[in-house]
């Protein structure tokens, strides 16, 4: 309590030190309290709320929290959620619901009010830490135990002493054991950095949190400060070192997973390039533009998804998948049949005119969806991060990575199993052989281009969701691609497989001591000596295809 | 041969030139207009970009002809595609300087693109105004710079870090080319003359266009985890931004944890991306749209109905284009002429209203007056402004924490120097 009232204490002084400006805004809100003295604690917090200076915020969050009153719950969180909001006119304060829907912040009974006249309780970063840290501790004894839970992470992030009655308070009565343990653990936060506290109590403390071998928990001890008595930074210390060498073992961990994360983007931008280049022979320098015109489609499809059956977006991707294959797979059918089946064989003059064609097309889609970055969503399911082990790993890699091997293996069965694979192997080993065999050759030159460039398209689908979508998208990708294909060898999907991995893996454990520029350039001159020394890639073809 | 003629005449009374113009057009019935050079990528990686201060160019100069042209005349665009390809730059500045005799250009983006004009527009006598902010370090006579200098943004934003979140480390992280690299020399300076140590300080640069931000954010993680509250100066500039937010939000770094800074990312940018997880975050310019004023609400209206799109953004670089513009055609109407010297002479002291309510003014350095204002995202892809300067604050060519830069001063009226060294007393050079 004391605590609390040093803090306000502060806080005011702080204001008032401050210009002139904020000098009259404090005067304002005393002049606004001053009628209300004889009011509930929570009155006086709403008017400091709707003041709407960051101090005043402050000082509400200070008075609400002391207060205890039962409304203080949802009144920070709806301040957290930026759903407070001060009436224009007269200062009255609601808290936005769902669809529009209003209710009086102070009684909680529903209104009707102009949205119109209404404005946002603004916070900056200062602010959002202490409304967590508020909300934490008033939500601590939460019905639910998951909401006991994170209100217990709030606490230990927050690390303020005056939540500490509250956690021990959560402490005598939590019965869950999981719930029990993050208030341990919140507490044990708020006795390290406690000087007050008893040394054993701390002691204690740095252990418990020492078990958790986390960078959080070694930040944590890391704060305990010089001054602090020589027993307890002795533990500290043996603490940081303990989480350290567990970290170490992670990091290398952290990098791998990275190193095949980056891997399968790598295969997903190439797989397509694998069959254009590897098995055809084409140098297809339009082969990025595939890649973005599958993104755009992604952006089209979400697009029509949000306008017409928004309950569907989280599929969204699942149909942009397909469409991305047909839209891509058309235009490059088109550029084989409109440009490149008159210059088989000539590759200098191929590289000539897809690279014409790259810049035709990044142009017209620049004319017409602008030349600005348009916003693909990522779906709910792909948000965020989950932990294995001291692993963090984020969906949407891990998706990516899934996604990766799928078109692999589909890709494979398509050349393997399937008639059309059977004609493409043909035409591509012995066109005329294929040809006198009754294989219509200009067909399958067809059909194969459309399909490495209908799978470069899926590849956009999955890079809409870690890159920008840009009319630039594909330039980023096409030297990187050559790079996977030529290093794992041309004509394999294998070697596309493995030299994907590898580069990405490579780079990754290269990236944190070289920087990542100069990793980048260490990894070409490897691939330019490699190249030296086995000219057709880690998996080279052999036998007459070779020759041909 | 041309441009001197046509200097000529735009030098002589307005009836003489009339008179020369006559004799030499046969066609007396051509309208004489005053053209107006736009230098802007539209295609290439930094289109993104460059194209809407295109248009914003298009929409000044339409207002203008409007409101009666200037000096009686028409106003005329020549816009030209530099697709942002640097030498390329130079070429299409001499075209517009030699060819089409524009009394002056807008554009650039890209500090090297600006480099690369230098020297024409020092060889042909023109003028160039230029709306980005940069790395300072540079004072032309040729070159009107109305974004802004390192002072004007990059110190305000690590003073702001410092007293209001109580950073104590730092990441500088940026793209490996000149502005970001100077810009970090800068507050790399600025931080340690603050007592910051060494090792309270991380610095990296990856390349254009870098989409892989997996390893450099944990580490960012890493390093924010010593128990000192850290912040992340971002110059990433272009594509490279959308990534490395979305690798930020993917790992759960908050802004509340660790805030991120950021000097090249505004309203444009913010466009690609779901801005939910990043709220929090941080960027200085010297213009948000949020802001509310008369004047920004004006203009906003008007781009939007320019462009009829009424979800368009506008943003910072765009408002220092307006501010120059107004700031040309003040200057031509104080001199009478659009003649090169006599515009430069002139325009030094003009003040014109920017958009966030104050006045700028062009200082004898070529620099301007700018508000400086720190915002955080928003959930709806704006900047709600949480600080901001109570005075517009003066552009300074050459850093004051940086050796060999900061004896050095800039003057085009009383010196007529851009690099003067208050130590020797003596113009051009470094310091000794």
């Amino acid at each position: 309590m004391s605590l609390l009232s040093f803090r306000a204490f502060h806080h005011l002084t702080r204001a008032l030190g401050r210009s002139v400006r904020f000098c009259a805004l404090a005067g304002l809100v005393v002049l606004a309290l001053a009628p209300s003295v004889h009011a509930e604690p929570v009155d006086d917090a709403l008017a400091a709320f709707a003041a709407d200076g960051f101090d005043d915020t402050q000082k509400g969050i200070d008075i609400l929290v002391s207060s205890g009153h039962d409304s203080a719950e949802a009144i920070l969180a709806a301040l957290s959620a930026g759903k407070l909001m001060v009436r224009n006119d007269d200062k009255a304060l609601f808290i936005e619901g769902k669809a529009g829907a209003f209710t009086d912040a102070r009684t909680g009974a529903s209104a009707s009010v102009d949205a119109a006249k209404l404005k946002v309780v603004r916070l900056n970063n200062r602010l959002r830490r202490s409304v967590q840290a508020a909300l934490g501790a008033v939500t601590l004894q939460a019905p639910s135990p998951a909401r006991r839970i994170a209100a217990a992470r709030a606490v230990q992030r927050s690390r303020d002493p005056a939540a500490l009655p509250a956690v021990d308070a959560a402490l005598a009565r939590e019965t869950d054991n999981g719930a029990r343990a993050a208030l341990q653990t919140a507490r044990a936060a708020i006795i390290v950095a406690a000087k007050d506290a008893p040394e054993a109590e701390r002691i204690a403390a740095v252990e418990l949190i020492a078990a958790e071998a986390n960078p959080d928990a070694a930040a944590l001890l890391r704060s305990v400060q010089a001054d602090a008595p020589q027993a307890l930074r002795t533990a500290a210390e043996e603490g940081i070192a303990g989480i350290e060498r567990s970290l170490a073992f992670w990091n290398a961990m952290q990098n791998v997973t990275y190193g095949i994360s980056l891997g399968s983007v790598l295969l997903l931008a190439a797989i397509g390039l694998a069959i254009t280049f590897g098995v055809m022979g084409v140098i297809n320098m339009a082969h990025g533009e595939m890649v973005m015109i599958g993104a755009y489609t992604t952006y089209v499809v979400q697009d029509l998804i949000r306008d017409h059956a928004p309950q569907l977006f989280g599929s969204s991707l699942f149909f942009a998948i397909p469409l991305a294959f047909l839209v891509s797979g058309a235009v490059g059918v088109a550029i084989e049949r409109g440009v490149i089946r008159f210059l088989y064989g000539r590759p200098l003059e191929t590289l000539l005119a897809t690279w014409g064609i790259s810049l035709i097309l990044q142009q017209a889609v620049r004319t017409i969806f602008g030349p600005s970055n348009r916003e693909v969503g990522t779906p709910d399911w792909m948000s965020g991060a989950f932990q294995l082990g001291g692993l963090s790993l984020t969906y949407n890699r891990v998706a990516i990575v899934i996604f990766a091997m799928l078109v692999f293996a589909a890709l494979l069965l398509v050349l393997k199993k399937t008639t059309l694979g059977l004609q493409v192997r043909a035409v591509t080993q012995n066109r005329r052989m294929a040809s006198s065999m009754g294989i219509r050759t200009d067909f399958v030159d067809a059909m194969t281009f459309g399909l490495g460039s209908g799978v470069a398209g899926i590849a956009g689908v999955a890079l809409s969701q870690i890159d920008n979508v840009s009319p630039n998208l594909g330039q980023g990708y096409i030297i990187d691609s050559f790079m996977v294909v030529v290093f794992g060898g041309v004509g394999n999907l294998w070697g596309t497989l493995v030299g994907a991995l590898t580069l990405g893996v490579a780079n990754k454990f290269l990236e944190p001591y070289a920087g990542a520029v100069l990793g980048k350039i260490i990894l070409l001159v490897a691939i330019i000596l490699f190249i030296q020394k086995r000219p057709r890639g880690l998996f080279a073809l052999k036998g007459r295809a070779v020759e041909a | 041969m041309l441009s001197t003629f046509a200097k000529a005449a735009k030098g002589i009374s307005t009836f003489a030139a009339a008179a020369l113009v006559a004799g030499s057009v046969t066609a007396a019935s051509a309208q004489e207009t005053i053209k107006v050079g736009v230098l802007h990528s539209l295609s290439g990686t930094m289109a993104i970009s460059e194209t809407t201060l295109k248009d914003v160019m298009l929409m000044l100069i339409d207002e203008q002809n409007k409101k009666g042209g200037l000096l009686g005349k028409k106003l005329e665009a020549v816009v030209v595609d530099p697709a942002s390809n640097w030498p390329l730059f130079a070429e299409k500045a001499r075209e517009l300087i030699a060819q089409e005799n524009v009394a002056a250009v807008f554009g650039c983006w890209t500090s090297v693109s600006r480099k690369s004009v230098l020297p024409v527009f020092k060889e042909l006598n023109s003028i160039l105004f230029y709306p980005v902010q940069y790395e300072g370090e540079e004072s032309e006579k040729n070159v009107f710079y109305t974004g802004a200098a390192p002072n004007q943004q990059a110190i305000p934003a690590v003073d702001y870090l410092e007293k209001e979140e109580g950073v104590e480390r730092w990441v500088l992280a940026g793209t490996d080319y000149v502005y970001p690299r100077t810009t970090n020399k800068i507050l790399e300076a600025y931080l340690k003359g603050k007592g910051v140590k060494d090792e309270d300080i991380m610095i990296n640069y990856t390349p254009f266009g870098h989409s892989d931000w997996q390893t450099i954010v944990s580490d960012i993680k890493k390093f924010g985890s010593s128990g000192k509250k850290t912040a992340v100066v971002s110059t990433i500039n272009g594509d490279a931004n959308v990534p490395f937010y979305k690798e930020l939000a993917n790992q759960g770094v908050k802004a509340t944890d660790i805030p991120v800074v950021a000097f090249s990312v505004g309203e444009e940018e913010l466009a690609g991306i779901d801005t939910g997880p990043l709220v929090g975050h941080l960027a200085a310019w010297n213009y948000f749209q949020s802001i509310d004023t008369p004047a920004n609400e004006a203009f906003i209206k008007e781009w939007q109905a320019y462009t009829k799109n009424s979800e368009r953004v506008t943003n910072d670089p765009m408002e220092a284009h307006v501010i120059g513009f107004n700031m040309w055609v003040k200057a031509v109407e104080k001199a009478g002429t659009t003649d090169t010297d006599k515009v430069i002479d002139a325009i030094v002291g003009i003040k014109v209203p920017n958009l966030t309510g104050g006045t700028s003014e062009m200082l004898p350095n070529h620099h301007i007056t700018k508000p400086v204002f720190i915002g955080e995202v928003n959930a709806e892809g704006q900047f709600d402004v949480v600080w901001n300067t109570d005075d517009l604050v003066p552009g300074d060519a050459w850093s004051d924490f940086l050796e060999g830069s900061k004896d050095l001063e800039a003057d085009w009226v009383s010196k007529k120097c851009g690099n003067f060294n208050t130590k020797t007393g003596k113009c051009g050079g470094q310091a000794s």
